[in-house]
């Protein structure tokens, strides 16, 4: 593997996770439980979308073949994307949405927080703009758990049961490979095993001040390296990537 | 024709102070700072912008509405360049642009806020309400009407307001 290649694939990872969390939360549009939730959620949506055009065009020049965000986005079948498992779980009521995005915004969080002294200027940059975007989104679904966790009986019990069924999903997030080792030697990617730390003590602090149980890890499902998914991303793309392949010549 | 003989920096500047943020008209894109750089050459102006928010819908428009500007002032042959590092801060909104922000009924960034922190910071201590002027405020969400607001009510005149939130 040359350094392009896995440059390729990492910028993959990190525009499509961002692009497939973006698209879950724009499927909160007109649905969310009051108002200025409904606000959030998609503004969070908008934030993302930015961060995936980003990647994903970066992507494109670091290949240079000429192809732009879009033949990424609406052109590749669901083996081809490297997003999170953890990024692609459906929403679920909002108390599944909020749990997920949580475990999430922690660990593009302390990512971003790392990739910002990317030795690769471009992802150092990418990777600022985009922290400052993130701590928004962490601060929001950490106040709604601590809200939640801490509030009735049956709010407490809803959010523990959703921490508890995303749980299997959190392993995928800091699992590495060769492109993980030749870009973590050249200074280029953050090692996960670091991240991993960060993250544990963030989850650790939130969910302590909400009074939740940090489950106990158990079978951890796996495989956005290898661009193995669950079924639910097949859905969310043939919504996503409907119009573009049906009508090849509609434009922007 | 040459670019160079013809327009100055300072003039290409004031050209593109004109234009107004889609959102907030009454401020522009220089003082918003997303203005970065120009360069004139020969045969070509290249503008330098950087963008807001990465998702922000009003960039494609400022691109627009940049080289639409240059074209009526005769500068036929612009470049936009989009530029990430560094990224944009609250910080570079000038201070006449703060106070047109306030007299329009958004409440500016409070600079160098602690709601820079991350986790459990209720957005700076005081935000001054724009309309009454009282400091009994309170955050309702920290995303408002646009990705660069959050939404304050007044708890004086009960007057819900923007607060331009700092990053
Ligand atoms: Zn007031």
């Amino acid at each position: 593997m040359t350094q392009q290649d896995a440059l390729i694939n990492y910028c993959l990872r990190l525009g499509d996770t961002s692009l497939i969390l973006g698209q879950r939360m724009a499927e909160w549009t007109s649905n969310g439980p009051t108002l200025e939730e409904d606000i959030a959620l998609t503004n969070i949506s908008l934030d993302l979308f930015g961060q995936a055009r980003t990647f994903l065009t970066y992507a494109g020049e670091v290949e240079g073949k000429g192809r732009t965000e879009d033949d990424f986005a609406y052109h590749r079948n669901e083996r081809e994307f490297y997003n999170t498992l953890l990024s692609e779980r459906p929403n679920g009521h909002f108390g599944d949405t909020i749990a997920r995005n949580f475990l999430h915004a922690a660990f593009l969080y302390h990512l971003y927080s790392a990739l910002t002294k990317s030795k690769d200027d471009k992802i150092a940059a990418l990777a600022s703009k985009s922290l400052k975007e993130v701590t928004y989104h962490l601060r929001h679904s950490s106040e709604w758990i601590v809200r939640l966790g801490d509030g009735t009986v049956e709010s407490h019990q809803k959010i523990q049961d959703s921490i508890n069924d995303l749980w299997m999903f959190t392993g995928d997030l800091f699992v590495m490979n060769e492109v993980d080792e030749l870009l973590i030697k050249e200074g280029i990617a953050a090692n996960l095993n670091e991240i991993k730390k960060l993250w544990d003590n963030t989850v650790n602090e939130v969910l302590q001040r909400a009074t939740l149980k940090r489950p106990i890890d158990g079978f951890m499902q796996k495989g956005r390296l290898e661009g193995r998914h669950a079924e639910c991303l097949g859905h969310l793309l043939a919504e996503m990537q409907f119009l573009p392949r049906a009508y090849p010549d509609a434009t922007w | 024709m040459n670019y160079l003989n013809k327009y100055t920096r300072q003039q290409i500047w004031d050209f593109l102070a004109e234009i107004p943020d889609p959102e907030i008209p009454v401020i522009t894109i220089v003082d918003l700072g997303v203005l970065r750089e120009i360069e004139i050459l020969p045969k070509k102006v290249i503008i330098t912008i950087t963008p807001t928010y990465s998702g922000c819908p009003a960039m494609k428009l400022f691109e627009d509405e940049i080289k639409k500007k240059l074209h009526t002032e005769g500068i036929e042959n612009v470049e936009l360049k989009m530029v990430y590092s560094p990224a944009w801060t609250t910080d570079w909104i000038n201070d006449a642009a703060l106070e047109k922000l306030k007299n329009y009924g958004i409440a500016p960034p409070v600079k160098g806020s602690e709601d820079k922190g991350v986790l459990f910071k209720n957005g700076p201590k005081v935000v001054q309400c724009p309309q009454c002027g009282s400091n009994e405020t309170e955050l309702k969400s920290q995303f408002g009407s646009t990705a660069c607001k959050a939404l304050y009510q007044c708890k004086d005149c009960l007057e819900p307001f923007d607060y331009f939130k700092c990053i």
